[in-house]
């Protein structure tokens, strides 16, 4: 039914727009690129643009709610520093242990080869979640507000960071850094799939880069069936109204929980694929707040509104694309880079302005300060 | 099991609860039966919202049992009671603003495909419940945000009946209806009669409990009076009943003399389809109340004059100048000189955390600087003063606001006000909540401004207090003024009969006579 359709747009505009929006500036930026429409810089403005997609997508799922998770970063950041340990990929297998407080505790050893680097996988993105559990347990048993529960552990994550990786450093397999951080071809070849890649049913896709890939499966495989479920509902209706959600009988703290530690698995695939992408791990306290800060842009760039209940962590996605595209620019017009922040600045306020025209529907004054 | 019809599905006894120092329900005992419809009936304050909130696991009660069909039950929370089939259908809506009518429709068991949400299933279960609310018209995909007042309430009568209720609660569920829809409403009521679910229907309009009602109850202050079948009360009589006999308290003696000149003139006010055609005089040195039903449109009248409000009709004049405020800011201009006492004095009145001294004074900072700079010593000054007029109890005038008792937290907001010298003080149910010496206090304090030429606009959902404190009451229903009443009309019958729309001379002379008896 076109009407249908209709309605459906008419209620995405923020997504829309955004979607339009990057295809517009990316579209702009491949056609003054020297090299543009290649796979090369597909691949490049990819691994760019991975994690700070993921982190936007942890921080959709609180956002929708109406509460926001200032632990991203930080959680991402500590995801990146486990990995930088367990993903070495040694032969011979890495051997674990803890040092603290004058004690040497031996935790056994992590199997080497493609086994070892899989549990290792396993371990970073439980690690993850159960941070995000514990965000979710604080908000609902401290009965604290979501803004400053994770401030508090967002702190305690980038302590530990700190604390496994006191200088930059680790390693992490090689061809596991190739094959992520490449075209879907080079994934092929590197792991001897598809005759290396030269299947011919294949090779019309080997250009795709690994990253994108990535994306769209964690969006299709995680995103849409939560987005799907009683429990994601549950977080929209959360968002929209909490006093209407309780009373239709939902169950409130179960979704709180989920959503973050739904938020909590998204960052560890953000901090997973930056220590692939970057071979090592770094406990960068400054990088993690940026990362936390551009997530929230991400997140009302995308169209997800910042008092919950509309949007969605496709949205953000796209959000973050737009806020690299935007800083990839600057790269090919050859404009300092410490003009970057204004032209962020000022098409953030560009796009939270459009969320807010609907203030001037609001008929009761005071319905404004509610 | 199916039990047939007119057996007790729901027993409550002994059930009380208090809230603080307020006695919302004292020991009742109350049945209802499947395939009824039984009406609840009470002022305003009877605890009818109470005894809801309690069916339907919103609040404990603080003793008593309930059971359904014979088994004791208590309920945590609405979930709980949902499964055990008690379907509420509240008057503040629990409809998600953001989610679709689907979404709302299925909120808690939608249906499935592959463990996830069937959002075509979903869409045909809501236009299958919609069609049989008599609401084809409303497309499942919409937003509920998006729907106008009256549809969102039938997509909640539609989520309700897809809860398949045993007992189905209506709270006011037809005051924001049209009238084609409450026709349907009431066929669909009559048909779930016939499938045997209890029904609970909470009212304010006489014309529906004749429409409806196999039984009805009558509460009064939190007790049960008395439980009747249909026909065995006469209007008049029901209205006596909820009526009662209430504690005499002292007011101050009115004036007589002849109707001053209207200060503030309401010509044809109406907004946003909630306020239609209202006028209305307040001379100086009058005080003219504002009564009805609570929600007819009384806040919202308030409010408009306030300056709160966008897109308002019609005109009002202010000592015969034509005013239009655009915001509170404006309507407390000397120029002006409104001061509103708001509805919430928690959030919209005081700002809890901050000083006795800061509280009084922020509406009137203006005055009390030099320059950009706040003038502390004239601050003190007309703090001490505001202060001892009112007989404010406080330690410190720098303590906390909220280390106040509700009394003096409520002279405070109006202190607050008085301190701006406004010509024309709009009181939004100044005394809810408060004890009754401050009652008085404020009775007082009322017909002093008065008595010093100020017009008094006073909303009270309590006809007593509107009685004794008022030279006339206007009474809303419906977003409109239905009849302004002073003098010897001004009575407890003729308030209570015109708030329930009741033709004036029939019911309200029989209710006379039935209170004379």
């Amino acid at each position: 039914m076109p009407n249908n359709l209709a309605i459906r747009l008419r209620q995405n505009i923020p997504f829309v727009t955004a979607l339009a929006l990057f295809c517009v500036i990316y579209s702009l930026y491949h056609l003054a690129h020297p090299k543009g429409f290649s796979s090369a810089v597909l691949v490049q403005n990819g691994n760019e643009v991975f994690t700070l997609a993921m982190v936007a997508m942890a921080q959709t799922v609180p956002v929708l709610m109406g509460g926001l998770d200032l632990s991203v970063g930080a959680l991402m950041t500590m995801v990146d520093c486990f990995a930088s340990y367990l993903l070495s990929g040694a032969a011979e297998g890495t051997p674990l242990s803890l040092d603290l407080a004058g004690l040497h505790l031996t935790l056994g050893t992590l199997p080497g080869g493609m086994a070892g680097i899989g549990l290792g996988m396993i371990i970073c993105l439980a690690i993850g979640t159960l941070a995000g559990l514990v965000n979710g347990a604080v908000v609902v048993y401290g009965r604290i507000q979501p803004i400053i529960a994770t401030l508090a552990t967002g702190a305690i994550y980038i302590g530990i960071a700190l604390f496994l990786r006191p200088q930059p450093g680790g390693k992490i397999d090689d061809d596991l850094n190739w094959a992520m951080t490449n075209s879907l071809g080079d994934f092929a070849s590197t792991a001897h799939i598809f005759d290396d890649g030269a299947a011919p049913w294949f090779t019309p896709f080997a250009w795709i880069p690994v990253p994108f890939v990535l994306l769209a499966v964690i969006a299709l495989v995680v995103w849409v069936p939560f987005r799907r479920s009683v429990t994601g509902r549950a977080v929209y209706a959360i968002g929209s109204a909490e006093g209407a959600a309780y009373m239709s009988g939902l169950n409130i703290n179960r979704a709180k929980i989920v959503a973050f530690t739904l938020g909590g698995f998204f960052a560890a695939c953000g901090g997973l694929f930056l220590a692939i992408e970057t071979s090592s791990g770094n406990a960068d306290i400054p990088q993690a707040g940026a990362y936390t800060l551009n997530s929230i842009a991400s997140v009302v760039i995308g169209g997800t509104s910042l008092l919950g209940g509309t949007g969605g962590a496709v949205g953000s996605i796209f959000g973050a694309l737009i806020l690299r595209v935007i800083s990839f620019f600057f790269r090919i017009f050859d404009i300092a880079p410490l003009l970057q922040p204004l032209f962020e600045g000022i098409i953030l306020l560009a796009a939270v302005s459009i969320g807010a025209l609907r203030v001037l529907r609001v008929k009761n004054t005071l319905e404004l300060f509610r | 099991m199916t039990a047939a019809a007119g057996a007790d599905f729901l027993v409550l006894s002994g059930i009380s609860k208090r809230y603080g120092g307020v006695r919302a329900l004292d020991n009742v005992d109350f049945r209802c039966a499947r395939g009824q419809i039984h009406a609840v009936l009470g002022e305003n304050g009877a605890g009818k919202s109470t005894l809801i909130k309690i069916i339907a696991g919103v609040v404990p009660p603080d003793a008593g049992e309930l059971r359904l069909d014979g088994t004791l039950r208590a309920f945590s929370n609405p979930a709980a009671a949902a499964v055990a089939g008690i379907v509420c259908i509240f008057q503040e809506l629990s409809l998600m603003p953001d989610l679709s009518v689907a979404d709302n429709i299925s909120i808690l068991t939608p249906p499935r495909r592959f463990g996830m949400i069937d959002n075509r299933a979903q869409r045909r279960r809501a236009e299958a419940l919609l069609a049989e609310v008599g609401c084809e018209d409303v497309n499942p995909l919409l937003r509920v945000r998006d729907l106008p007042l009256s549809r969102r309430q039938m997509v909640e009568i539609a989520k309700a009946l897809g809860q398949k209720p045993q007992l189905l609660i209506l709270d006011e569920a037809t005051s924001a209806l049209t009238r084609a829809d409450v026709e349907k409403v009431y066929a669909l009521l009559a048909r779930l009669k016939m499938e045997n679910v209890a029904i609970l229907y909470i009212t304010h309009r006489m014309h529906e409990v004749e429409a409806l009602a196999d039984r009805a109850s009558v509460f009064r202050n939190g007790r049960h009076i008395e439980t009747f079948d249909k026909g065995a009360r006469s209007t008049a009589e029901i209205v006596q009943l909820m009526i009662g006999r209430d504690i005499a308290t002292q007011y101050p003696p009115k004036p007589a003399r002849p109707r001053p000149a209207p200060a503030l003139k309401i010509e044809n006010l109406g907004w946003d389809n909630r306020l239609a055609g209202i006028s209305l005089d307040v001379g100086a040195g009058e005080v003219v109340g504002l009564g009805g039903l609570d929600g007819q449109g009384q806040r919202t009248l308030l409010l408009a004059l306030f300056g709160v409000l966008r897109g308002v009709s019609g005109r009002v004049t202010v000592n015969g100048r034509a005013v239009r405020p655009g915001s509170p800011a404006q309507a407390k201009m000397r120029e002006i000189g409104i001061a509103l006492v708001p509805e919430d004095r928690k959030t919209e009145g005081l700002m809890l955390p901050m000083s006795v001294t800061d509280n009084l004074a922020i509406a009137s900072l203006p005055s009390l600087s030099t320059g950009p700079f706040v003038d502390g010593g004239k601050e003190k000054r007309a703090v001490d003063a505001a202060i001892s007029r009112l007989r404010i109890r406080v330690a410190a005038n720098s303590d906390a606001v909220s280390t106040l008792s509700g009394g003096n937290q409520q002279k405070v907001v109006i202190a607050k006000w008085l301190m701006t010298e406004p010509r024309i003080i709009l009181l939004n149910d100044p005394t809810r909540g408060i004890d009754v010496g401050t009652k008085q206090e404020l009775y007082r304090l009322v017909r002093e401004l008065a008595d010093q030429g100020a017009a008094v606009l006073f909303y009270s959902t309590d006809y007593d207090e509107l009685i004794g404190c008022c030279d006339r009451v206007a009474i809303m229903y419906d977003g409109r003024i239905l009849r302004e009443l002073a003098g010897d009309d001004l009575n407890e019958t003729n308030i209570i009969a015109s708030a329930l729309n009741i033709e004036p001379g029939a019911g309200a002379a029989d209710a006379g006579k039935a209170a004379d008896a």
